[in-house]
């Protein structure tokens, strides 16, 4: 691979190295490859995943007549389990990171290439050892996908498995923040100084540092659950001197970061979309970066909020509190500075900005009832209801859930070289739109009433919203299917895509779509 | 920060090996957390069970504990001093230093396997009758001491099988004082697993 | 710290290492003593002293942490900090239960 002028004339797609077939892909250590390999996991697992979704949506407006109650406490574990660990934390880093952080930064490749290649192994092991306890011994976990003990020590189900499936999941994650954290101290192009860094580049430094600190306190946690189910050693037992609260505590101190592992890069795709599409320079560059450190190191100890009625003591629920209401500071910086660089743009209405408006629009309604349930006295009464539920899927799904489905219109004529046509896209966006409001919406309402999450089964006054919600869900589904079909054809039938349809600023748009296997011919300099 | 700049060549000719090493200590600020996650545990249930973990202290092998320390102490100088001779081009002497790391470590991983024993044949491992009758501070003593020892131990085999890696690769040539930065991550690790047992000795050796 | 030059390639002369390790088993020697003693409640305090003298030394010369710039410091300044935020908000809970 000397500079031989051809090797940049050609698409990373051609250049397959020494392997055929598969195996170009599996043994490549090009980020793009692998970063493709990724996207089309994390997509596979997301279509499981809301159709388990439906599933459980369709058991609650007949209960009893479609899933028996442990089948259903199964579904909306499972649920759980793909969704948060296969498809959301990984989500944004290891697919639009790995492809674009190195372009975006100048560089030919991570700074670990085959370090790269050995989380996407590790990845797929994890896939398969969760996939693997869902049909062996035992049968699939039904603890939820938090695992709460000491019900997860003493259950019947094949929790073991999960468990070590979760545990190399987490280890691929250490791993690729490590490797991005590394990347943008060492790899920055001549001139590519910190605040010249795109900020999406910013947030995936954040959230490395959160992978690198918050995933390993979840792998011990884990560690813990399984040396309790084989050998009995009982730290969060209450009759053997544990303390299940513990237990939450060190389960919360990695999935309390891990929500920012999800959101955080989340942000940094709007961050880019938005001024691209506002033709403006973002507002407030600096004060953006800094934010996204902001949220990520605050962020780290907020856990405590979902413990306020776990009988944890009244010092640590108040201290708890507080910093839960420190954290909406720097959120409310960027959704501020993303809406004042709006402000007198000549806004471009094409459909990757249509996706990054409606994640400030749902990921404000997320945040803003997270302010609710932060505070003690309302999280008394909402805590384990629909409330919480909506609260979630109004960040996860409206915020990161989105953010993917915005990167992946912005970025798609990049990573595949082909444009899709507009229109669909657009109608896709606009009937998710409404299913998503529909679904979670009524959820609040719910929750607010009283009905409490994982139930199987509820009284009569809760139908007509939980109607509600399922009809919504079925939208959701119908719009999701369109954008992903629209995307689909144009994968085999679009039309070739310039090099900077957009016109983006930033250094993936300078090259020809889709890149060329090395990305630069030569490293570029910024000044 | 000029220090930063330019890129990593993917055909390797340019070796980053500051990046190598940055790669490195982020590892060890992740097994810093795993352990942590274990201190904590450790540290609020002391905070609970004082006296208990007092009592259960009194189990523990002060002459084995001690000797253990100073073994595994003496291995961190022999692997900082075998990147001295490397970087010397003293391969010989680097090449018996490792050697010298790697006896020390199976020598503290043969001492451990005697302070197990030891405490199994008394018939105190977890989930066992003698211990499940002990007080909750006991038990929860005695699931620390194994569990923590025990992952530590892990640390120390896997410790053990790189460096022996890393004598082959100095013998072949594929670690050199050019090409250094293997064996001083390597080092890191080893040193990074002496500090863990630095903390594990007083918390269950010593504070009886 | 002199000059922004590569220092990873710095060799630090064996007898350095060798009197590190002397006050490591000095250190070592010490913790067992103040054991022996028994001062009840100081003992305790003493020996995670003595622990954290001990590892400051591995660190600092061992781990050639001294001769790092101090990105790097900083950086494990910054873990150690939120190992220790981390365990004083358990005790937030644990403490005042």
């Amino acid at each position: 691979m000397e500079n031989n002028a051809a090797d940049y004339e050609n698409s990373f797609y051609q250049e397959k190295g020494r392997y055929n077939g598969v195996l170009s892909w599996l043994m490549s250590t090009d980020h793009k490859r692998i970063g493709i390999q990724y996207l089309a996991a994390i997509l596979t697992f997301f279509s499981i995943g809301v159709m388990l979704g439906l599933l459980v949506r369709l058991s609650l407006i007949a209960p009893g007549k479609i899933l028996s109650q442990n089948t259903y406490n199964q579904v909306f574990s499972v649920h759980g389990i793909l969704m948060i660990f296969l498809f959301i934390i990984p989500g944004v880093p290891v697919a639009f990171g790995n492809f674009f952080l190195p372009i975006m930064i100048g560089a030919r490749d991570v700074a670990f290439p085959r370090l790269n290649r050995l989380t996407w192994w590790l990845y797929l092991a994890g896939a398969a050892l969760v996939a693997l306890s869902l049909f062996t011994s035992g049968g699939p976990p039904d603890t939820g996908w938090t695992f709460y003990a000491p019900y997860s020590i003493r259950a019947q189900a094949n929790i073991t498995l999960a468990v070590t499936g979760v545990f190399v999941l987490g280890f691929s994650s250490i791993l690729t923040g490590l490797n991005f954290v590394t990347t943008i101290h060492r790899l920055r192009a001549p001139g590519m100084t910190w605040f010249k860094l795109p900020l999406f580049v910013w947030t995936l430094y954040a959230t490395g540092w959160v992978q690198m600190l918050a995933t390993p306190v979840l792998a011990i946690t884990l560690v813990f659950i399984i040396l309790g189910r084989v050998f009995g050693v009982g730290f969060f037992d209450p009759s053997r001197g544990g303390d299940p609260i513990l237990y939450e505590h060190l389960f919360w101190t990695y999935s309390h970061p891990a929500v920012y592992i999800m959101v955080l890069p989340a942000m940094g795709i709007i961050s880019e979309v938005i001024p691209v599409f506002a033709r403006k320079k973002i507002f407030g560059y600096k004060a953006v970066a800094y934010s996204a450190l902001g949220i990520a190191s605050v962020g780290y100890f907020v856990w405590g909020h979902h413990m306020f009625t776990s009988g944890m003591s009244d010092t640590a629920r108040i201290i708890f509190s507080f910093i839960t209401f420190l954290v909406a500071v720097p959120s409310g910086i960027k959704i501020f500075n993303w809406v004042a660089t709006l402000y007198k743009g000549s806004i471009m209405p094409n459909a990757p900005l249509y996706f990054a408006l409606s994640f400030i629009f749902l990921f404000s309604i997320g945040g803003l009832t997270g302010l609710i349930i932060g505070s003690l006295a309302p999280n008394l009464h909402l805590h384990g209801t629909y409330f919480i539920v909506a609260h979630f899927h109004y960040v996860m799904f409206g915020g990161a859930g989105f953010a993917i489905l915005t990167a992946l219109h912005y970025w798609f004529p990049k990573m595949f070289g082909k444009m899709y046509p507009e229109k669909p896209a657009k109608v896709g966006w606009f009937i998710l739109f409404i299913g998503f409001n529909l679904l979670y919406f009524s959820m609040f309402i719910l929750g607010y009433r009283g009905m409490p999450r994982r139930y199987f089964d509820y009284p009569p006054e809760y139908f007509n919203l939980h109607l509600i919600s399922t009809i919504g869900s079925w939208i959701l589904a119908i719009g999701l299917l369109v954008i992903l079909v629209n995307l689909l054809r144009a994968l085999f039938r679009g039309t070739q895509a310039p090099s900077d349809p957009w016109g983006g600023k930033t250094l993936e748009w300078k090259i020809a779509s889709p890149p060329p296997a090395e990305n630069f011919h030569e490293i570029p300099e910024i000044k | 920060m000029s220090y930063e700049r330019g890129a990593i060549e993917k055909s390797g000719e340019q070796r980053d090996q500051t990046g190598a090493k940055y790669g490195m200590w982020f590892f060890l600020f992740t097994e810093i957390l795993f352990f942590g996650g274990m201190f904590i545990l450790y540290s609020v249930f002391r905070a609970k069970y004082t006296q208990d973990f007092h009592l259960a202290a009194g189990e523990e092998n002060l002459l084995l504990g001690s000797l253990n320390t100073a073994v595994l102490l003496t291995s961190s100088l022999s692997i900082a001093l075998s990147i001295s001779a490397l970087k010397k081009e003293n391969y010989r002497l680097s090449v018996q230093l490792q050697t010298a790391t790697v006896l020390m470590g199976l020598i503290f991983l043969v001492i451990k396997y005697f302070e197990w024993t030891a405490k199994i044949s008394k018939g105190i491992y977890p989930d066992s009758p003698v211990l499940l009758k002990m007080s909750a501070g006991q038990i929860l003593f005695f699931g620390l001491y194994y569990v923590m020892t025990g992952l530590h131990g892990l640390h120390v085999l896997i410790g053990i099988v790189v460096i022996s890696f890393m004598i082959y690769f100095t013998k072949t040539g594929n670690v050199t004082s050019g090409n250094f930065s293997k064996l001083e991550n390597t080092g890191l690790y080893w040193h990074f697993v002496d500090i863990v047992w630095i903390y594990l000795f007083p918390l269950f050796y010593l504070i009886t | 710290m002199q000059g922004e030059t590569e220092k990873s390639d710095h060799i630090v002369p064996y007898g350095t290492y060798v009197n590190v390790w002397i006050a490591l088993m000095l250190l070592l020697a010490a913790t067992i003593a103040v054991a022996k003693v028994e001062f009840s409640k100081y003992s305790v305090f003493a020996n995670l002293l003595i622990a954290s003298l001990k590892a400051g030394l591995v660190l600092f010369f061992f781990m050639h942490l001294k001769y790092e710039k101090w990105v790097l410091k900083a950086m494990l300044f910054m873990v150690i900090a939120t190992l220790t935020a981390v365990i004083a908000l358990f005790f937030a809970d644990v403490m005042f239960r």
